[in-house]
C-alpha cells in the first residue's frame, strides 16, 4: 500500500509480504463513492469485512457494480468521528442564519421588493 | 490458421461460460450479502468474456450465433477444462478454484492484448480490468482464510491440494499450438503455466498454504480434446433446459 500521498493508503494488486493483522469477527466499514476524477466522494453506505483490503473489494460490487465509478474510499467505521445526538440542537437555529448563504445576497434585494410588494 | 484461432477462441470461452455458470449457482446463497453481490457480479462478467468470444468466432470466423454456441450445443463439442466444470463444493473450494482460474485468466488475456489477432488483442485490452478485480478478489480471501483460524486454513489447503491437479488441465494443448505460437497469436501454454506459477507461489506462501507437488500422470487433461468431467453433462442439461423447451423460439 505504498503511494505518493502519504496520507492516503492504496489497495494494490501485487501481493504483499506482509498480511494486514485480521479480526476474526467482521467489522464494518464506512464506504464513500467518486464518480469521476476531481469530484468529491460522497458517503454511499456500510460494507462488511474483516479488514480494509477485503472492504474495498467488496465495496467494489456493491457500491460500484452499477454506473460511473472512478474509485473508492473506505473507512473503519469505528475510526469515524461525530457528535452525540443529543447535541443536535447546535445546528438547530443555523437554517434560519441565511445571511450565511452567498446567494442570499444575490437575490436579496428583489426578495424585499417582491415581499413589500405583497404586503400592499 | 482459422482452425487454431477457432480452437483458441472455443477454449477460452467454453471456459468463460461454464466457470461463470458454476459460479452463479452461488447467487442467493453466498457466505454473506457483500459476497454473495460480488460473486454473482463476477460470474456475470465470465458469461460476458464467453459472450463476447463468441461473437467473434461468429462475426469474424463464421461460426454460429452466440446463442447457438452458449445452449445449443452437445457436451462433446466443448473445449473448456475439467476444472471448470467441477461443482462448486464448499466455499473454500470455490474460492481456491476463482485464485487458481483467473490468475491464468489475468496472464493469459495479458499476453493477448499483444496478439497478432486484432479481434482478441482489442477484447483483451478491455476486460483485462474485470479480471484484474477478479484476481484481488480472490487473493484477498485466500490470503485471509490462509491466515484466519486452523479450520480455514486446513479448509483450503485441502481444497488446494484437491484442485492443483485439476487446475494444471488449463494449460493442456491442442495440435494448434505450435501455429499460434509461430503465429503470434498466443505465446503459448507452457509459457502461461510458467508466469502463472511465478505468480501464485508467493500469494499462496503468503497465504500460509504448502503447494501441492506436481505429478506429471495425475494432471487432469483430456478437456481441450473434448473430453470431460461426470460433471458437464448434468451442467449443459441445466443450463440449456429452457432453450431446449423450444429450441425455435425468438428471445
Amino acid at each position: 500500500m505504498n503511494t505518493l500521498d502519504p496520507r492516503i493508503k492504496r489497495l494494490s494488486l501485487e501481493p504483499s509480504a506482509e498480511v494486514e493483522k485480521t479480526n476474526s469477527h467482521l467489522i464494518t466499514y464506512e464506504v464513500f463513492h467518486q464518480e469521476k476524477r476531481g469530484k468529491h466522494v460522497t458517503h454511499v453506505g456500510v460494507v462488511h469485512a474483516s479488514n480494509p483490503e477485503m472492504a474495498l473489494v467488496m465495496a467494489k460490487e456493491v457500491f460500484g457494480r452499477r454506473g460511473k465509478t472512478t474509485n473508492l474510499w473506505v473507512v473503519k467505521t469505528s475510526d469515524v468521528y461525530t457528535f452525540g445526538s443529543d447535541d443536535e440542537d447546535m445546528f438547530e437555529t443555523t437554517p434560519e442564519k441565511t445571511f450565511r448563504d452567498p446567494a442570499y445576497y444575490k437575490v436579496r434585494d428583489k426578495i424585499e421588493k417582491f415581499q413589500s410588494k405583497q404586503k400592499v | 490458421m482459422s482452425n487454431a484461432l477457432k480452437n483458441l477462441l472455443y477454449k477460452m470461452a467454453d471456459d468463460a461460460l461454464i466457470i461463470g455458470h458454476r459460479n452463479s449457482e452461488w447467487t442467493g446463497i453466498g457466505p454473506m450479502l457483500e459476497e454473495d453481490l460480488a460473486f454473482s457480479s463476477m460470474a456475470q462478467d465470465k458469461i460476458g468474456h464467453a459472450q463476447a468470444l463468441y461473437k467473434i468466432l461468429n462475426e469474424v470466423l463464421g461460426e454460429a450465433d452466440p446463442d447457438t454456441l452458449a445452449f445449443k450445443r452437445e457436451e462433446k463439442q466443448f473445449k473448456c477444462c475439467q476444472f471448470v466444470e467441477q461443482p462448486i463444493g464448499e466455499y473454500d473450494f470455490s474460492i481456491v478454484r476463482q485464485f487458481l482460474f483467473d490468475h491464468a485468466e489475468l496472464i493469459r488475456y495479458d499476453m493477448l492484448t499483444q496478439s497478432s489477432f486484432q479481434p482478441l488483442a482489442q477484447l483483451a485490452k478491455k476486460v483485462k480490468g474485470e479480471i484484474k478485480y477478479h484476481v484481488m478478489h480472490a487473493d484477498t480471501f485466500v490470503k485471509q482464510l490462509g491466515n484466519g483460524t486452523e479450520e480455514s486454513r486446513a479448509r483450503l489447503q485441502s481444497s488446494l491440494n484437491y484442485a492443483w491437479h485439476l487446475s494444471l488441465g488449463i494449460f493442456e494443448k491442442s495440435e494448434f499450438e505450435n501455429e499460434l505460437i509461430s503465429e503470434n497469436i498466443f505465446v503459448g501454454e507452457d509459457e502461461l503455466k510458467k508466469r502463472w506459477q511465478e505468480k501464485i507461489i508467493p500469494i499462496l506462501e503468503v497465504a500460509n498454504l504448502k503447494v501441492p507437488a506436481t505429478d506429471e500422470s495425475k494432471i487432469v487433461y483430456g478437456g481441450r480434446k473434448a473430453f470431460h468431467s461426470e460433471f458437464l453433462k448434468p451442467l449443459l442439461d441445466e443450463m440449456c433446459e429452457v432453450v431446449r423447451t423450444d429450441i425455435d423460439a425468438e428471445w
